[in-house]
């Protein structure tokens, strides 16, 4: 290993610095605009000083929205509540099928599952809109258009064959002989699911449940075409802050920085096990 | 009936023979140590006997039931892998457990007989410590203790001392025994390694070609190979082997006649480097050889010998022996008594002497 000049410590600060404003401004810059009015956001030139205030949030909790053409009835904890129950709904389910397909997959070799496999995966391959309009007249004739039960049945599109593909490489990575010993040790092949193949892939559960629920979570277009305004998520929700009377960025940005916490709470908490995944290193005991 | 048998096994993946009619008998309280090259088949073995796999044809019995097709957890079998195979996710104390538990024992019996175990094998003080946190023979006596625990009817060790330094195998070589006994385990172990192979086992059951070519004491097998392929196997340096053919009872081998108990025809005569005595002076019947190279060996020395027409023959000796020869010395005399010629069949390698049993 080399050691650090303290030029190399100097310049690497700054890299590091650059990379993350980078990264981090439009995000800063939109929980700033949250506390703003729209005439403070649309001033020029833009400043970041300004009188914060709490309307927006007011706005959207209590479901009022204050236009210069009067009041409007907006949605938006509810679109947060169906966002909530879609994408928790939608990945769940794809945990409970997913986890033991991704199993099956990689311990057993089965007629055509290698196919099988790669038709589930092939369901990203396909632009959604290709498949939404079609799919609308079905569900319009057996009644499934506009149902939660209908979208997170679509959505089982995006989230399974992620949970699917991932948690199979881990299961993959386990060495068959751990699950051999259990099963000597006198428990049948459930228990040993459970116990020992699920646990020691749960870093991969954990990885793929992040990133299935944030796909889930700003899906936009599914929604879009299936389910009408009670059904609607945040992502479709925010069509309605372009109001008659101009668009509401002050509003916009407070939705978006109220919708990315239930992603970033479950992110801290996948974390937990994202890192433990790492210090439990190869698991060949 | 013998406790465990094997009968007539036989595993296939895909068109490869892995196992071809391998038939076995081990007592009960008996340690057969299953012993051939690698990639003979004998983990395999181990695996069917587990129920990891299941074979193509034959059966296996243990204790009077026909066990061929139960799975791994219905046959009350206990298996220390190559690799360990350890939970990762588990303390020592819970992996010891695991087979304790799936039985139903109560908690207060499956840590007294946890500690049990963990304090005849030396682990009593890492039981705490998840296993990336054990050093190899920690690791190894874990598996070990995880197999041994419920006192399983059969136990199979697949060559659970390959992965451990040679310090520590040497010290388990000595202890397994004692601990085997403990628990009047019927074992079948699994190795590579010739010397564990006759320390360990009350008898060695030899594996070649998917079948048991001898099945014998450990001794035996030594001076009485049933064919070429298992004397070479055995023994280090191994055994010098030269192509002959005998005619009216003996054979000529280095310019030198031999009488040998041998139908005249091609053959293959081994001797032992043990019993290659070599010396200074010439002696009758002694051949005139060159000697190559001296490797002292620990106790023993391995020489290196050369007859006049190139061949090689390997030799051992005391090392204080070895000192006599003086440095540069190179030509001395090498002698063989025909009783220690083994002869073997110049096509199929059986033994044709001695005939003895």
């Amino acid at each position: 290993m080399t050691r650090e000049t303290p030029l190399g410590r100097l310049v690497r600060g700054v890299l590091l610095t650059i990379v993350g404003l980078f990264f981090l401004f439009p995000i800063v810059w939109v929980f700033l605009m949250s506390f703003q009015t729209n005439a403070t956001i649309l001033r020029i030139p833009p400043s970041l000083f300004f009188s914060p205030t709490l309307d927006n949030y007011v706005a959207l909790i209590s479901g009022k929205l204050q236009t210069q053409a009067g009041t409007l009835e907006i949605a938006f904890m509810n679109n947060l509540m169906n966002s909530v129950i879609l994408s928790v709904s939608s990945v769940a389910l794809s945990l409970v099928l997913g986890i033991p397909a991704a199993y099956a997959f990689a311990r057993f070799r089965f007629r055509l599952g290698e196919n099988i496999a790669f038709t589930l995966l092939s369901f990203r391959f396909a632009p959604p809109l290709l498949v939404l309009l079609p799919l609308l007249l079905y569900f319009r004739t057996i009644g499934l258009d506009n149902t939660y039960i209908g979208l997170i049945w679509v959505y089982q599109l995006i989230t399974l064959p992620l949970i699917l593909w991932i948690v199979r490489g881990y299961f993959e990575d386990i060495s068959e002989d751990i699950e051999h010993a259990y099963r000597v040790d006198g428990n049948g092949w459930f228990k040993t699911f459970i116990r020992i193949a699920v646990p020691l892939a749960r870093p991969g559960i954990a990885a793929a449940t992040l990133l299935a629920f944030i796909f889930a979570w700003n899906n936009f277009v599914f929604a879009l075409i299936l389910a009408s305004a009670d059904k609607q998520p945040v992502t479709v929700g925010a069509l309605a802050f372009v109001t008659a009377s101009g668009i509401q960025y002050g509003q916009i940005a407070a939705a978006l920085v109220l919708s990315v916490i239930p992603t970033l709470l479950l992110a801290l908490y996948a974390q937990r096990y994202l890192v433990e995944g790492l210090s439990l290193g190869a698991v060949k005991g | 009936m013998s406790y465990l048998v094997l009968e007539s096994l036989t595993k296939r993946f895909g068109r490869e023979t892995v196992l071809e009619d391998a038939s076995l008998a081990v007592e009960q309280g008996e340690t057969v140590v299953v012993f051939g090259p690698s990639g003979c088949g004998k983990t395999v073995l181990l695996r069917l006997i587990a129920g990891i796999h299941e074979p193509d044809a034959g059966a296996i019995r243990i204790d009077d039931r026909t066990v061929t097709h139960l799975a791994p957890e219905d046959r009350n079998v206990g298996m220390a892998f190559q690799n360990f195979a350890l939970y990762p996710h588990m303390s020592a104390f819970d992996n010891i457990a695991s087979p304790l538990r799936a039985r139903g024992l109560t908690a207060a019996e499956v840590t007294r007989r946890v500690e049990e175990v963990a304090t005849l094998l030396k682990i009593e003080h890492v039981l705490g410590h998840l296993p990336r946190a054990l050093s190899n023979g920690q690791k190894q006596r874990t598996s070990l203790a995880r197999s041994l625990a419920p006192g399983p009817a059969v136990l199979l060790l697949d060559d659970p001392l390959r992965n451990v330094d040679a310090k520590l195998r040497y010290e388990m070589r000595l202890e397994l025994p004692r601990v085997l006994k403990a628990f009047n385990a019927t074992v079948l172990y699994v190795t590579q390694d010739y010397k564990e192979a006759m320390a360990l086992g009350h008898r060695v059951a030899v594996l070649m070609g998917g079948r048991f070519v001898q099945v014998d004491q450990p001794a035996r097998l030594y001076t009485r190979p049933v064919s070429r392929d298992v004397a070479r196997l055995f023994g280090d340096p191994t055994i010098n082997l030269y192509e002959a053919h005998a005619e009216s009872g003996a054979i000529e081998l280095f310019d030198t006649q031999f009488a040998v108990p041998a139908p005249s025809g091609p053959c293959v005569v081994g001797i032992r480097p043990e019993h290659v005595e070599v010396g200074m002076e010439q002696r009758p019947g002694a051949i005139p050889v060159e000697l190559d190279a001296v490797t002292p060996l620990n106790v023993r020395a391995v020489l290196l010998l050369k007859t006049r027409d190139g061949q090689e023959i390997l030799a051992t000796c005391w090392e204080d022996e070895a000192a006599r020869f003086p440095r540069g010395h190179r030509a001395v005399w090498a002698t063989l008594r025909p009783d220690d010629l083994m002869l073997f069949d110049a096509a199929s390698g059986a033994r044709l002497a001695p005939r003895t049993h």
